[in-house]
């Protein structure tokens, strides 16, 4: 299923639409995280607009694929991308992270609609998944499995139990991504904890691997359409991304991890975003 | 006790019930840690290969990987020794499955002291606390054959986290086939007005010979086999501090956090009432025979029979001193 030049323009004005609604719904909570919710939209945005088969207004069908997000602190991502695929209602973000939402800081099946697992502590995403997969092997379902990590989460332990486990049990209709930013909270990876090199470690686990740009939703199409055919082992889909894509002043900066855009730094992303979008629509 | 009673193997027993569920419910799936054989789920995997997930020794993946087919319609049993369910997979077990209310149901083999030669490491003196403090999760710990078959089942028909402990030491069959095991309901061992001794698996033995000895000596003992932890049976609590005026808990656990600290704390609220608590005291464990250990650890019935002794002195100067008891 390649992606049309018309779809790929639809899909790019999403991710554009979906970059304003995540700034105003953290804007407005006070609290969250900007960086790491923009480097992964494009992934969501291709998973969930035109990879996945699933159906917003029954969200336990059968034959459903299925998404986790295991860097759980990206929910401001998903829950605008539920949110515009009529998941819930798109009035529900403006309560992102209040008491009584049902949109949580970080993502929590018993109370979202449209998400297949809580997460928010780093780690244990991989293995939920795993469960999934197997899960859907175990029913003859022709089901795919996507997980989405971050390359800080990379550096938990259980991250490889999985990784070594899914590689054994043969798992190919599971495709993990890493959002790989090269931040985290407290510095670069390379300077923190080094998870280079990545490719080489997902490989020596029976893993097929992939390496695209994060931001190019052709790319992230491809490489799940070869994902498909891979048999006999799980993917990986090595996403090389930058922390706070689509801001100019955010791009590639430490501090916006778990910062929120203040409401001048909104209105200011806000009008690029729009001059964004306004030069896309003239080509 | 009887000389012929018979001695059973809950970890048996826990395999030989997954089978047999596992017959009728296709959705049934088990989970081991590199401990099947120690846990019997093996057993469950040569049945049915399918359905069984051996995932090494790697038990935050184990629960991780359960609660993944949980939230795919399965109803999975994860099991290893409790030290290691309940300790190093703490965090996943509370974010992961109690917090969605996952159908996960963690069995356990090797509770307690009562491990032996293995030792400190592998003895597991927390386990009920680390799992009573968790919301939404419900703990169970069986007496004896039946009883670990009934709460197997009951785990599986009810939607849910679950934490079951059983020891690796045979135990009596005590309780009948035909007796009832409601979630949190006790049941009566012996009934009694001088003192309630409240205790779960190894330990509800002992209290069986504490009860016999205080028995010659004239004193009437209450006995409970308190086979859910969490929730407790209030009713049989209160009641015992109501008729009786003192309780002394017993368990192959720290005094710190299990069933004498889940009782201590509802009385205090409802019916202030003296808790002894036998348990191991803030001390970690070490390697040696099961009995050997029961007696270094005083967690033998001549231990319970002292602390009752104790017990009934507090309850005789209280009400000496004209407070209400």
């Amino acid at each position: 299923m390649a992606i049309t030049e018309k779809k790929l323009k639809e899909l790019e004005k999403k991710c554009n639409q979906i970059r304003c609604e995540v700034l105003k719904m953290l804007n407005r909570a006070r609290s969250g995280h900007i960086g790491g919710s923009l480097s992964c939209i494009e992934l969501i945005v291709a998973l969930y607009y035109h990879l996945m088969r699933h159906h917003p207004k029954d969200p336990d069908w059968p034959g459903r694929d299925r998404f986790h997000l295991s860097k759980g602190h990206a929910a401001p991502t998903w829950y605008a991308v539920l949110a515009d695929l009529g998941y819930f209602s798109k009035e529900e973000l403006k309560s992102l992270r209040s008491l009584g939402s049902i949109l949580q800081g970080h993502p929590d099946m018993t109370r979202t609609p449209g998400v297949e697992m809580t997460s928010g502590s780093l780690g244990q995403g991989l293995s939920v998944a795993m469960g999934m997969a197997l899960a859907a092997k175990l029913d003859r379902k022709d089901s795919r499995i996507y997980v989405l990590l971050g390359d800080g989460e990379i550096q938990e332990g259980q991250i490889w139990e999985a990784a070594m486990s899914a590689g054994h049990y043969k798992l190919d209709n599971l495709s993990a991504f890493v959002d790989y930013n090269k931040l985290q909270i407290d510095g670069k990876l390379a300077e923190i904890i080094d998870i280079e090199p990545l490719k080489d470690k997902w490989r020596s686990f029976n893993w097929e691997v992939f390496e695209i740009d994060g931001h190019d939703i052709r790319a992230i199409v491809s490489a799940c359409e070869k994902a498909k055919k891979v048999k006999g082992r799980p993917t990986m889909i090595i996403a090389h991304t930058v922390k706070g894509k689509g801001i100019s002043f955010m791009e590639d900066v430490v501090d916006y991890h778990g910062v929120v855009p203040t409401d001048e730094e909104c209105a200011c992303a806000l009008e690029e975003l729009k001059d964004k979008k306004d030069k896309k629509d003239k080509d | 006790m009887n000389k012929k009673m018979e001695f059973i193997s809950c970890r048996d027993i826990y395999a030989s019930t997954l089978i047999d569920l596992g017959k009728t419910n296709k959705d049934i799936v088990v989970l081991d840690a590199d401990l099947a054989k120690s846990t019997r789920t093996l057993k469950f995997g040569k049945v049915f290969p399918d359905r069984f997930f051996d995932l090494g020794v790697a038990e935050q993946n184990m629960m991780g990987v359960a609660a993944g087919l949980a939230a795919s319609g399965k109803t999975a049993f994860a099991s290893s020794f409790a030290m290691f369910a309940s300790g190093r997979a703490w965090e996943q077990i509370r974010n992961t499955i109690a917090y969605s209310n996952l159908n996960v149901k963690i069995f356990v083999t090797h509770g307690g002291i009562s491990v032996g030669g293995d030792g400190s490491s592998h003895q597991s003196l927390e386990d009920i606390a680390l799992m009573r403090v968790l919301p939404q999760m419900r703990v169970l710990v069986p007496l004896d054959g039946y009883e670990t078959e009934k709460a197997v089942r009951l785990a599986a028909k009810s939607p849910g986290p679950f934490y079951i402990r059983v020891s690796r030491e045979k135990v009596p069959q005590l309780t009948k086939k035909g007796d009832k095991f409601i979630l949190g309901k006790s049941s009566l061992l012996h009934p009694g007005g001088d003192v309630t001794i409240i205790a779960y698996g190894l330990m509800a033995f002992e209290g069986l010979k504490a009860e016999k000895i205080l028995a010659q000596e004239g004193i009437s003992v209450r006995l409970i086999n308190m086979s859910t932890i969490k929730p407790i049976d209030e009713e049989a609590i209160l009641q015992a501090a109501e008729e009786t005026g003192l309780i002394v808990t017993a368990e192959e656990h720290s005094i710190i956090g299990g069933l004498g600290s889940a009782v201590a704390e509802f009385l205090s609220e409802k019916n202030p009432t003296p808790v002894i608590r036998i348990g191991t005291r803030d001390r970690f464990g070490q390697s040696g025979a099961p009995r050997d250990l029961f007696a270094e650890y005083h967690l033998l019935a001549k231990d319970i029979v002292a602390a009752v002794k104790k017990g009934l002195k507090i309850k005789t100067s209280a009400k000496k001193s004209g407070v209400e008891a």
